[in-house]
């Protein structure tokens, strides 16, 4: 982010709410990891802090009627898509009042009404659906792109293979964003991928491939808007490998537990100099794009945005017993106290 | 009235249903041009053309994913799986997506979607292509499991399950493709969730599912000429289950015996066994019999496959024996 000047910058609208969007994100699971430790998350909870960008710069670059898929690293996939962050809090806390009514959890957080289909805790299991809804897409001639968001370690799965070749050969309108945080939990993309650069495997699936800097939204949103546009041409799938770190652990643990020491202390603090709000603020603000005390306000916004999400979601109830039992099928064909509630 | 193959009868259903609704699109591997390796989809490609019928290449996973991610965003697509075997390459998306997504998202989307395979034995396909896999997917909260085996079952189920705003594991009875039978004409729609009494009968209910249904009706027509009079229930849906239908037969003849083609642990007859001894264990006379393949994977050779998979021969003794003892 070092020459802005070089690069096409978006309009004042959008770089505010890029900053926005990215502090709520950061601000978001700041909160929730505090409220992990206090023992009101229940499971694990894998944070998007250090990944803001990538996650931000490529759905602002998209529509809000087109579609994208998740991760179990996905609490910042919905915020970037536009979610509310109420809702969210209450889901991680298992409340009725959460997003996906307390069913769903840290690992999906999915909001339907911003075009998220859904978050997968699989790792790669959500990329066949992004390619399916863009098949969709591409017959009902809706003009709609899918983002398909997934991480180094998805590379390695079959499903990986089988959605870039088949949105290739289809010429479906997808755009698969490599998250390369380099690590699939402790172990490091150079020990798991025989080609560790992503965007070189683009070449097996004859789409274009580049790899970028995931810290810096700039970058991460001018290629989606690229991709996106080719993919609305017609052109097919695209492949952005956003180079990313997460500032935290795999997941949130407790303090009982380590995933022992896989990652060196200077390429953390090395990281940690790249922070992309950071990173972000300082390049406007030396290009005189936007003026400090704007930023300053979106802070203190977004900070009690983020501080009444957790004072919603702790106020919340937990859902109702009869919950537990509701939205498996459409067709409900159940009366409690009767066969149909075994047997469906 | 017309005679119809049950293969055909599969196309007649899809065709009945893409003509009616421009949301369903059919895509697997070869079913466009070819017409399926099982003929299934004869005709479809030149009635509805290539944007609707689309052949996939070999991955499995991109199929189901395609099919799911499509019926979310406002398709009603069938997807192909060619050997219900292969369910074992792509049952993530099955079990993972399709079957959660609903219910982890509160109800926030539908997924209307049907995948039919060609499911078990009596082809000589060998282990790996002959398995009876409606047991996996019975076990699988989410999912709607139908077997039909006549063709005008075939035809009203397929329209029932295109129609449901779930999704449904369509197993079409690979020994009964050449099969045929007497089908109406005109529009076929049918009801998932519902048994068939195929034969009335007052000593003893037989329940059987595919390619087993035929098989226990031969076996009650012997039966009948040794006094025997059976009740064959053909399943059908084992999700929805007909529990009302089978539990009322049951309390009609005191005596059941479930007629499976999966190996022997954990087939469906399992399950339908628990649930009657635990809601009409005083209807019975005696104890249940499951009649099913042993719990070996299924042997190629014809004569060791005939061997192991129920006949109407097995069957009919079974339920002699059990009613004189």
């Amino acid at each position: 982010m070092d020459d802005l000047q070089a690069v096409a910058v978006p309009e004042t609208g959008v770089l505010l709410e890029m900053y926005r969007r990215m502090l709520r994100i950061r601000r978001f699971d700041e909160r929730a990891v505090d409220r992990h430790g206090k023992g009101e998350i229940p499971g694990p909870m894998h944070t998007s802090i250090g990944q803001e960008a990538t996650a931000v710069g490529a759905c602002l670059a998209v529509n809000e009627d087109d579609y994208m898929t998740g991760t179990h690293r996905s609490h910042g996939h919905p915020i970037a898509k536009g979610v509310g962050l109420d809702a969210l809090m209450a889901e991680l806390m298992g409340k009725g009042s959460g997003v996906c009514g307390g069913k769903g959890g840290s690992m999906h957080l999915a909001d339907f009404s911003v075009g998220s289909l859904g978050e997968s805790g699989i790792v790669a299991s959500a990329m066949p659906v992004a390619v399916g809804a863009a098949l969709s897409a591409q017959i009902r001639g809706s003009g709609q792109v899918v983002i398909c968001f997934f991480g180094d370690g998805a590379v390695n799965e079959g499903a990986f293979h089988e959605s870039l070749n088949l949105a290739a050969v289809w010429h479906l309108p997808v755009i698969f964003v490599c998250e390369n945080n380099g690590y699939g939990i402790t172990t490091p993309v150079d020990a798991a991928s025989a080609v560790p650069v992503v965007a070189d495997r683009a070449a097996a699936y004859a789409m274009p491939g580049v790899r970028l800097d995931g810290q810096d939204v700039l970058a991460v949103y001018g290629s989606v808007r690229e991709a996106a546009e080719r993919a609305r041409r017609g052109e097919g799938p695209s492949l952005i490998e956003a180079m990313t770190y997460r500032f935290r652990e795999h997941s949130e643990m407790g303090s009982n537990f380590s995933f022992g020491p896989y990652r060196s202390d200077e390429e953390i603090a090395e990281w940690l100099e790249r922070d992309p709000l950071v990173l972000f603020r300082t390049a406007v603000l030396e290009a005189g794009l936007i003026p400090a005390v704007e930023l300053d306000e979106i802070e203190t916004e977004v900070d009690a945005e983020a501080a009444a999400a957790v004072k919603f979601a702790r106020r919340s109830d937990f859902p109702p017993p009869e919950q537990a039992y509701v939205g498996l099928y459409l067709d409900e064909r159940r009366e409690p106290a009767s066969l149909e509630l075994d047997y469906a | 009235m017309a005679e119809l193959t049950y293969r055909d009868a599969i196309a007649r259903g899809i065709a009945q249903e893409m003509a009616r609704d421009d949301r369903v699109v059919l895509i697997g591997e070869d079913v466009a041009g070819s017409g399926g390796v099982f003929k299934t989809t004869v005709g479809l490609l030149d009635q509805f053309g290539p944007k609707r019928v689309i052949d996939t290449p070999i991955s499995e996973q991109a199929i189901l994913g395609a099919v799911m991610g499509a019926a979310m965003t406002g398709l009603r697509p069938v997807a192909e799986i060619m050997f219900s075997d292969f369910f074992a390459v792509c049952w993530d998306l099955v079990v993972n997506q399709m079957a959660k997504t609903r219910y982890m998202t509160n109800g926030q989307v539908a997924l209307p979607l049907v995948v039919k395979s060609g499911n078990g034995g009596g082809l000589r396909f060998g282990a790996q292509h002959s398995q009876a896999i409606e047991n996996w997917a019975m076990a699988v909260p989410g999912l709607k499991v139908v077997t039909p085996s006549t063709p005008e079952d075939v035809i009203g189920l397929m329209a029932a399950a295109v129609r449901d705003d779930d999704p449904v594991l369509f197993f079409e009875a690979k020994g009964l493709y050449p099969t045929k039978g007497e089908v109406p004409a005109g529009e076929i729609v049918d009801t998932l969730g519902t048994a068939k009494v195929r034969r009335a009968g007052t000593d003893a209910t037989v329940l059987a599912l595919g390619l087993m249904v035929p098989r226990a009706m031969q076996a009650a027509d012997h039966l009948a000429g040794q006094g025997i009079s059976v009740e064959v229930i053909d399943v059908r849906s084992l999700v929805p289950l007909d529990t009302a239908t089978i539990l009322g037969s049951v309390a009609k003849t005191g005596r059941l015996f479930t007629v499976e083609e999966n190996p022997r642990l954990l087939g469906w007859g399992a399950e339908i066994v628990s649930i009657v001894a635990e809601e009409s264990f005083w209807d019975l006379d005696a104890p249940i019999e499951r009649i099913t393949t042993p719990h070996i994977p299924l042997p190629s050779a014809d004569s060791l496959e005939d061997l192991v998979l129920p006949s109407a021969d097995s069957i009919a003794q079974t339920v002699e024996k059990a009613l004189q003892a």
